[in-house]
């Protein structure tokens, strides 16, 4: 019940500051609103049991990459709003319609799969999660079977910065 | 009683949020941060799985995903950057030099 009433007031959370983020005029308030969104999925992750992942998240996403997304607000000084220039070509209108169209099948699908729920997914689950703790269990995962995407993620990791770098740098 | 079709709705609801977001908003800045919450609601569903299954590898697929949100966040922040410093704007509508 205690569940219940966390998860339901961690998604209006999450829901709502999402909202706030994509109709805040400003750009900064919506950054900010951002952090709160993020702290709160961190929130919903300890909810689900993935206590590494939220400290993941808080440290990646709302220590890291807000800032960066600070930085270049602060960086980007706007003497005219951006939505102040309108493009008699753009279509924003189908934009929302098209939208409302995915939501609808979204929701069709989610209530068709509501009618019939799914065989028990946990009886398929190979094995129950050891009573070790969250973190040495993803740990183990990231250096034993998923070692060379793990790699190849801090490849990828490196080749963002130096892109990074490259493209900020005034002159080469 | 929460079951995963619960976390199933918040994160295609997230989902919408962001992809509403990108396809009316004109500030780059703001269709990246849609971007972000996208893939928010991509980790909340594999997170929910990983504890419905009670299998992690959830988990490390969620990991890859906030290592390549990283990744896009630090190039596209860097592009925005670059177009500022030539454009002075940071409209989509006005980003139409590659346009066909």
């Amino acid at each position: 019940m205690s569940q219940a009433i966390a998860f339901y007031f961690i998604s209006a959370c999450i829901l709502g500051f999402a909202v706030l983020v994509i109709t805040t005029k400003d750009t900064v308030h919506s950054v900010l609103f951002l952090v709160l969104d993020f702290l709160f999925v961190a929130a919903l992750y300890v909810l689900l049991g993935a206590q590494f992942l939220a400290a993941i998240q808080i440290l990646v996403y709302a220590g890291g990459i807000v800032v960066l997304y600070l930085f270049v607000v602060m960086l980007v000084n706007l003497k005219r709003p951006p939505e102040a220039h309108q493009d008699p070509h753009r279509r924003t209108n189908w934009g929302l319609a098209l939208s409302v169209a995915v939501l609808v099948e979204l929701g069709a699908v989610g209530a068709y799969s509501y009618a019939r729920p799914a065989p028990a997914l946990a009886a398929a689950a190979t094995s129950a999660m050891p009573v070790t703790g969250n973190t040495e269990q993803v740990g183990w995962l990231l250096y034993t079977s998923y070692l060379i995407p793990f790699e190849i993620a801090s490849m990828l990791l490196l080749v963002a910065m130096i892109g990074a770098i490259v493209l900020a740098k005034r002159e080469l | 009683m929460i079951t995963p079709t619960h976390y199933m709705l918040l994160s295609a609801a997230l989902f919408m949020i962001g992809v509403i977001g990108v396809m009316v908003r004109r500030n780059i800045i703001i269709i990246f941060m849609s971007i972000e919450l996208i893939l928010n609601a991509v980790n909340i569903n594999l997170i929910a799985f990983s504890a419905q299954l009670q299998n992690a590898v959830g988990q490390v697929f969620a990991i890859f995903v906030i290592a390549v949100a990283a990744a896009e966040a630090a190039v596209g922040l860097g592009i925005i950057l670059a177009f500022y410093r030539n454009k002075e704007t940071v409209n989509i509508d006005e980003m139409n030099l590659m346009r066909w």
